[in-house]
């Protein structure tokens, strides 16, 4: 067993470190934060180096690298910007599912122009008033000659607003006893008639996208459409949150790091009762647990991106790392704040957004009391 | 038996302030919160209906009730799920130190007009350099002739571009012992030399209007100053028991919000099957330790109401209470959060204004590190 990243590994984390360094403004950062406007420079410079999508394969414009590297990529940027990280790492946000259970025509046509960076992709799950619960959906799709005509609502679609495709999830077996015969998955192009979106406006974190409660009427797609074959849609959409939950883990990890690296410099260097913060015995104890809850959530989110790339990730693992990353940059990003007292509080000095964004992927795929859900049902679901 | 004994005439003024809230603050806070300040007018309309200085003595223009009302100030303020139109600050924190140490032409000057809402005030202590320790302040006040000239700059300043009255904490250079170096003066909106900085942008407060004050050879006549000259810590110290009493309020009610959100969407949001997220033992249970930390925060709060009601010196007490009370917000606005889920993250759901609003309490007037360092101090640890 090796815990130490390999030499190209290294390579990729020190690439974007640099590309941050160079590219990420904080100014610029803060101004967009607040617009609501997306990157889109910064963006074609990620996929010029192939930061996106490095884990497709090389004839879609991937480096053909596993879960594991895309995590460093995400723990990178978030943790230069925690908001410019976010925007970055989820323009793609559901692309997975073509990725992992598409078919080649559909890896052609969607993953490519998603690591070029010319198209968004929004994975269309949660609907309005249901609680993140994916076993019945409302949207349904039904069979119409050859293809499918989807009708539903699905609501806080991240990129609802500017996807060039949608993943959505849909019932096609009503009469299914388990959901795992009930539903399917399926790629509808943004410009397909039948679809509106309704804006979220502003959101807690992530706020570089938008997001949109999208209806979809009477919207008709291909047979070729359809990820993988019907009924699989829950299984699928189980496995794409595995992996999802991992990188949702490693921007959590970017996240705490970076707000603990700005607390560190502001307590090195603030004075108060005649002494630096930094001297203050509390304040050691503070960034004692901080440090504490980083490590841990990196080597957990290290340990699920390897088991991941093995094959062998289960969705206990998975969630036990979610929630334990999610929780871990709450914790620090608070600190943070804490430790710089009222100018913590003042959006300039960028903590707070990064304490937003950890409450965003805290409760992004799952808050807390789902993940326990998942956990549970892997030890002792089977028990009648 | 109860703590607080409200009165009918406690009631009926709780209600006359609800009906208020309701149709004169509630329509308005979406646009005050995008507006990243309250009208005056909105402040003007407060004291004409008498929610301004009840506390305030009656001889001086007040309205000479009991703290209790500004107990409910502080409560129906809450359930407008805003801060801009900051009254209890106004009311019980700042006019408090005119009451107390201003002079009798000073107290027949302003306290009517900040009882009509004519004068909205706020209190500058905190600099750039000098925020937990108050001491480091480098803001100076110098007597020359019948004036007092003061130079500084303050920051954090609620109410600061509002403000047509400040409360300025400066110290003399000329003084040894720092800790008996300053004094308070009135300052008026208008005065050469007092201008105000960038209104600040925050993570919340978003209808609160915090500001930068600058104070460039700002004169001021000396009969301005409140108490003696010098004495301000003592001032400021006693008048913080109140201060944080507020505070620990003001989060006890602010729990209470989030708590009734989230046990109403716990019951009334169904998963697939039909059965109400409440149901579920997990969500249950989470919820009655909710309601047990807010029951006893409720009837700690209101001893302290009721002890301080009395006169009694609860100094430790209400830092307890300022940092538990505000901590407690931020365990219940997260747990609320989580509870909520996904739907939580958009701004319409209006959970997360509150959360984003409470996040400042533990930090504000003296943060919880300094709460607890008072209650070691007096506790001889």
């Amino acid at each position: 067993m090796d815990f130490a990243l390999d030499k190209s590994q290294k390579e990729i984390q020190k690439a974007v470190r640099d590309f941050t360094k160079g590219e990420f403004d904080k100014d610029l950062g803060l101004d967009l934060e607040k617009e609501g406007k997306y990157p889109a420079d910064i963006l074609a410079g990620a996929c010029d180096l192939g930061f996106i999508g490095i884990h497709f394969p090389e004839k879609y414009l991937g480096a053909d690298l596993g879960l594991f590297e895309n995590c460093l990529i995400a723990e990178e940027l978030c943790r230069k910007d925690s908001t410019l990280g976010l925007a970055l790492m989820m323009a793609g946000y559901g692309a997975e599912c073509v990725l992992r259970f598409g078919s080649d025509g559909q890896k052609d046509q969607y993953l490519t122009p998603v690591a070029e960076g010319k198209m968004f992709s929004a994975a269309a799950f949660m609907e309005p008033g249901q609680a993140f619960d994916m076993r019945v959906m409302q949207t349904t799709a039904a069979k119409d000659g050859d293809g499918w005509v989807i009708n539903g609502k699905k609501s806080m679609v991240l990129n609802g607003n500017s996807a060039g495709f949608y993943i959505v999830l849909c019932q096609t077996d009503d009469t299914a006893a388990t959901p795992d015969k009930r539903l399917s998955m399926f790629i509808v192009d943004g410009d397909t008639p039948g679809i509106t979106c309704e804006d979220v406006g502003r959101r807690i974190g992530c706020n570089m996208l938008s997001a949109a409660d999208v209806t979809f009427n009477n919207v008709k797609v291909g047979a070729d459409k359809l990820i993988g074959t019907e009924g699989a849609g829950y299984s699928q959409v189980n496995a794409y949150f595995n992996e999802l939950r991992v990188l949702l883990s490693a921007m959590a990890v970017g996240i705490a790091q970076g707000a603990y690296e700005k607390a560190l410099d502001y307590i090195k260097q603030r004075e108060q009762f005649g002494k630096k913060l930094a001297m203050f015995h509390i304040t050691w104890h503070k960034v004692a647990d901080m440090a504490a809850q980083i490590e841990y959530a990196r080597t957990l989110t290290y340990k699920a991106a390897w088991t991941f790339d093995k094959g062998k990730l289960d969705a206990g693992l998975a969630s036990i790392t979610k929630m334990t990353a999610a929780k871990a940059a709450m914790a620090v990003t608070y600190e943070a704040i804490q430790l710089y007292g009222g100018y913590g509080f003042m959006t300039e000095y960028e903590v707070e957004h990064f304490y937003r964004d950890a409450k965003f992927i805290d409760l992004f795929c799952g808050a807390i009391s789902v993940q326990k859900d998942v956990i549970a049902e892997t030890i002792v679901g089977k028990i009648k | 038996m109860d703590i607080l004994n409200y009165t009918e005439a406690h009631q009926q003024f709780r209600m006359r302030l609800r009906e208020f809230c309701q149709k004169e603050i509630i329509p308005n806070v979406d646009q005050w919160e995008a507006d990243h300040i309250v009208p005056k007018s909105a402040w003007k309309r407060m004291g004409e209906e008498g929610f301004l200085c009840t506390n305030a003595p009656a001889e001086y223009g007040g309205h000479g009730l009991d703290f209790l009302y500004s107990v409910i100030v502080a409560e129906e303020l809450a359930r407008t799920n805003h801060t801009g139109l900051a009254a209890p600050l106004h009311s019980d924190i700042v006019v408090p130190y005119i009451v107390s140490y201003g002079s009798e032409e000073i107290k027949k000057k302003y306290i009517p007009g900040c009882t009509t809402g004519d004068i909205i005030t706020a209190v500058a202590m905190t600099e750039s350099d000098a925020g937990s320790d108050v001491a480091a302040m480098t803001t100076t006040a110098e007597e020359d002739g019948d004036m007092v000239v003061i130079n500084g700059s303050k920051t954090f300043i609620t109410n600061g571009i509002n403000a047509d009255l400040v409360v300025v904490a400066a110290k003399d250079p000329n003084a040894e012992n720092p800790h008996q170096a300053v004094s308070l003066y009135i300052v008026e909106d208008g005065t050469p030399g007092f201008t105000r900085g960038r209104h600040l942008e925050k993570m919340g407060f978003h209808s609160q209007d915090t500001a930068e004050l600058f104070f460039t050879n700002c004169r001021i006549p000396r009969e301005n100053i409140l108490g003696q000259k010098n004495m301000g810590f003592i001032m400021l110290m006693e008048k913080l028991q109140q201060e944080r009493l507020i505070c620990a309020i003001m989060a006890q009610f602010a729990v209470e919000l989030m708590l009734e959100a989230a046990i109403l969407y716990c019951q009334t949001t169904k998963d697939t099957t039909g059965k109400p997220m409440s149901k579920y033992q997990g969500m249950n249970f989470q919820l009655v330790e909710m309601m047990t930390e807010a029951h006893i925060g409720r009837v700690f709060m209101e001893k302290l109401v009721a002890d301080h009601m009395e006169g009694l010196s609860v100094v430790k007490e209400t830092c307890m209470a300022k940092y538990w009370h505000t901590d407690l917000t931020q365990k219940i606005s997260n747990q609320v959060m989580d509870l909520i889920g996904e739907e939580a993250t958009a701004e319409r759901s209006m959970i997360l204004r509150g959360w984003r609003d409470l996040r400042v309490l533990p930090i504000f007037a003296g943060t919880n590190e300094i709460m607890k360092m008072v209650v070691g101090k007096m506790s001889g640890l």
